[in-house]
């Protein structure tokens, strides 16, 4: 009998241990995005052509020069893009050099939306079949890489870039540049 | 019709072309892919690409396939695989490059590796830890029977 209750309460904390653990997991915060794998990893080679007549195309070997860039995803048609720009623009006021690809977009969108809210990036390469998100395992847009001077993927910093984000970006930007 | 349901309609109206714009501009205007929608020729390749898109996460809607999915980045998945596949890429092949790129995540086949074990494990002491316990009530009721 005494076996039994003793039993009985094991189970009994079992499943409150087992609710609680359902609560604390319901009332975190949800973090879906994908991570990329290839952090610390050489960037993948691609060749890309501009994405419009205003700045030249983006090619991997455009990276590995001895300085760390940023390397930012972005589409005209990605409404959290706009909200970004302002910190891009922030970034690169801070010295930081901007290289971008426009996802699956038409030379015309990408001029209207550059006039629109600005145009930090030194190079933007046209990627219209998403072939290099998939090869930089980027979840989607917009997406920011920290790239070394050797062309390593340093930092993967996913969705809109907030005003805290500057700091961090910048912070990675030098800690991929002293070398490590 | 009476008069409240033509304010309605007529605000279901406004409604739809206030939205209308702000659905165009989200929508990217690029074409998708040339493989995102269309089979491979050989319908042999086209059945082991199908079945290895079943396998394989949507990056925006995580909770289907890339099969399943209607979002333009599933559709350049599909397009990858179907490139891939029509390649000559072994199934395995491309789910381990999407691996490579993604990590397990991307993948709806799960394997066994130091943090899935106790998904695989566990099932299987639950089943020797019930068949020990019928065992052993059993066969004492068979001890008392006798």
């Amino acid at each position: 009998m005494r076996q039994l209750r003793i039993t009985l309460w094991i189970i009994v904390v079992l499943a409150a241990g087992l609710f609680g653990l359902f609560a604390y997991q319901l009332t975190q915060p949800k973090d879906d995005s994908v991570r990329s794998a290839m952090i610390g990893e050489p960037l993948p080679q691609f060749d890309l052509e501009p994405a419009f007549e205003g700045r030249p195309g983006l090619a991997s070997t455009d990276f590995a020069n001895g300085e760390p860039q940023l390397l930012n995803l972005f589409g005209s048609w990605c409404i959290p893009c706009r909200v970004e720009a302002p910190q891009l623009e922030a970034l690169e006021r801070a010295g930081a050099t901007i290289h971008a690809i426009a996802l699956r977009d038409q030379p015309q969108d990408v001029a209207r939306f550059l006039e629109i809210y600005g145009n930090p990036f030194t190079r933007i390469g046209r990627d219209d079949i998403s072939e290099i998100q998939f090869a930089l395992g980027a979840s989607g847009v917009p997406e920011t890489f920290v790239i070394d001077g050797s062309g390593r993927i340093a930092y993967q910093h996913i969705g809109v870039i907030t005003e805290r984000d500057v700091p961090i970006l910048l912070q990675e930007l030098q800690r991929a540049g002293s070398g490590s | 019709m009476n008069r409240l349901g033509r304010y309605l309609s007529s605000m279901v109206l406004a409604i739809a072309v206030l939205a209308m714009p702000v659905t165009l501009i989200a929508q990217s205007t690029m074409p998708p892919a040339p493989y995102a929608y269309t089979q491979l020729d050989d319908p042999q390749q086209e059945a082991v690409a199908r079945e290895l898109m079943e396998t394989l996460r949507c990056l925006q809607c995580q909770s289907q396939s890339i099969a399943d999915s209607d979002a333009p980045v599933a559709g350049d998945m599909r397009h990858q695989v179907r490139v891939r596949i029509a390649a000559g890429e072994h199934p395995d092949e491309v789910r381990a490059y999407l691996i490579s790129r993604y990590g397990d995540y991307i993948s709806y086949d799960p394997q066994i590796s130091t943090t899935t074990w106790p998904l695989f494990a566990v099932p299987v002491v639950l089943l020797l830890l019930a068949g020990l316990v019928m065992w052993r009530r059993l066969g004492r009721k068979g001890e008392a029977a006798t």
